[in-house]
């Protein structure tokens, strides 16, 4: 108790006080933000989890009549593959597996050519996870693949949800963008995103036909069925889902493991 | 209430208040009111870290070297912040999750380290403390009347609850774009400067210069 009245009773501007006040303030905050940190971070982890997980119930709508979303979410697998390939890769955890970190990691992404990059996203992770769901035969209902790409002012990240024929869109949806609100923004409003329910990607060739386009056809058309209305006054918005969404289901993104399914060897 | 505590708690509500008198913390104030909801978070936030920082500050302000009394300040600023922000990451996620760095950001919102500096170094932690409520309380009375009429007409809202039927929805509003982006925070605070340093005239600040009167006759 001595030593604490001495420090106190040297002058505030002696260096020695100097010295161990700013010591003994460093030490008590620094205690204070870890604590804080290390408790906190269960709940935030469960967060992010959650978060994740109802993004993925909602663009794949998979909750039925007013289940949660822990319930519904319980239908999905994730797997994760090999975007090369096509195969699944089974010694990574999809748990534990974070594409987005992979992405930025030299050791675990591929840097993509110019004329690759449609996307604007410059390097992918070599592995992706995707969420499945199977129906009570065991059969492929659902895949649900993680997009991203560049639009205007931010990448969007999303996810994509096919049909079981990997082929049919079920639901197309961002959990994370910075585009302008009311512009680009509009990536979020339900009746835009609503549009992409149903639409094909391929066509009868097995080519990317699907596009969001400022001049979709007629209803009647047969080629109705590959096109989206774009954004009104977000042109580059919508350029940049179109151009995500040829990626990603193209050739350098899950182009591999679509065909695979497509040929029933995948699932 | 004396009339003392009293003055610190309400003063900054209107006759000193931070935002349109001593003109601190506009940067956030732009981001954050595109919402109500983000708009209270941060009122919140901004208002805990005011009262806190002052307190703390306040209790050791005997004690601190002038040397390095701004380093203390912002040490004791910056953990605050972090552990707000950690909370908020825990409990409050979606919201934290559109307020994104602000929070981060309020270690450099003038408001805390403005009533540190000028009324925490000065004065008792409980006075202190009182005065940093006050302050964050004159902050949040205006993000919140801001966000008001951001969100109500800007997206036809309020706390996320749609109020004016908007027109893509098969209503009749066409929602004001305009009022969503961080410019559209400038004119409305720049509105209620005009209105209050209108009704109190004793805010208005005296002119820096004068423009000359053109001499006689004026030029060719």
């Amino acid at each position: 108790m001595s030593a604490i009245s001495e420090v106190l009773a040297l002058p505030n501007d002696s260096r020695k006080k100097t010295f161990i006040v700013a010591f003994v303030l460093c030490l008590i905050c620094s205690i204070a933000v870890s604590s804080a940190a290390v408790l906190l971070k269960p709940v935030q982890d469960k967060n992010k989890q959650l978060d994740k997980q109802r993004n993925i119930v909602a663009i794949a709508d998979l909750a039925k009549d007013g289940m949660s979303v822990d319930e519904a979410f319980q239908q999905v697998e994730a797997k994760v593959v090999d975007l090369q390939t096509g195969e699944y890769v089974d010694d990574i955890d999809p748990k534990t597996y974070d594409a987005r970190a992979a992405a930025v990691d030299p050791k675990q992404n591929v840097v993509l050519t110019k004329e690759q990059d449609i996307a604007s996203i410059r390097r992918r992770a070599k592995y992706a996870t995707v969420y499945l769901v199977k129906d009570a035969q065991g059969q492929l209902e659902k895949i649900i693949l993680p997009i991203s790409g560049y639009g205007l002012w931010s990448t969007l990240y999303g996810f994509l949800a096919l049909q079981g024929d990997a082929n049919t869109v079920v639901g197309l949806g961002f959990y994370e963008h910075a585009e302008t609100p009311g512009l680009g923004g509009e990536v979020d409003n339900p009746n835009w995103k609503a549009q992409w329910v149903g639409k094909k990607i391929f066509d009868e060739q097995g080519e990317i036909a699907i596009r969001v386009t400022k001049s979709p056809v007629a209803e009647s058309d047969p080629r109705a069925v590959y096109d989206i209305d774009a954004l009104s006054g977000a042109t580059l918005t919508s350029n940049g889902v179109n151009n995500l969404v040829h990626f990603w289901v193209g050739p350098d993104g899950f182009g591999p493991y679509l065909q695979k399914i497509r040929q029933g060897g995948g699932a | 209430m004396n009339t003392e505590t009293r003055k610190v708690l309400l003063g900054p509500l209107f006759d000193n208040n931070p935002i349109t008198l001593q003109i601190l913390g506009i940067c956030s104030a732009l981001a954050v009111t595109s919402s109500m909801n983000t708009a209270l978070l941060m009122s919140l936030s901004l208002t805990l870290v005011t009262a806190f920082s002052n307190m703390f500050i306040s209790t050791v302000r005997n004690h601190t070297p002038s040397s390095i009394r701004i380093i203390v300040q912002m040490t004791i600023i910056a953990s605050l912040v972090i552990v707000v922000d950690q909370i908020l990451r825990a409990y409050a996620f979606d919201t934290s999750k559109r307020l994104s760095v602000f929070v981060g950001l309020i270690i450099t919102n003038c408001i805390v380290m403005g009533r540190a500096e000028a009324f925490a170094m000065q004065n008792p932690p409980g006075i202190s403390f009182l005065d940093g409520i006050g302050n964050g309380l004159g902050y949040s009375l205006i993000l919140m009347s801001v966000a008001f009429v951001r969100e109500l007409f800007g997206a036809g809202s309020l706390f996320g609850y749609p109020l004016i039927p908007l027109l893509k929805d098969g209503g009749w509003y066409v929602p004001n774009g305009l009022l969503l982006l961080p410019p559209s925070a400038f004119f409305l605070i720049g509105i209620l400067i005009w209105v209050l340093r209108t009704k109190k005239p004793e805010q208005k600040e005296a002119a820096e210069f004068r423009i000359h009167e053109p001499a006689k006759g004026g030029y060719h």
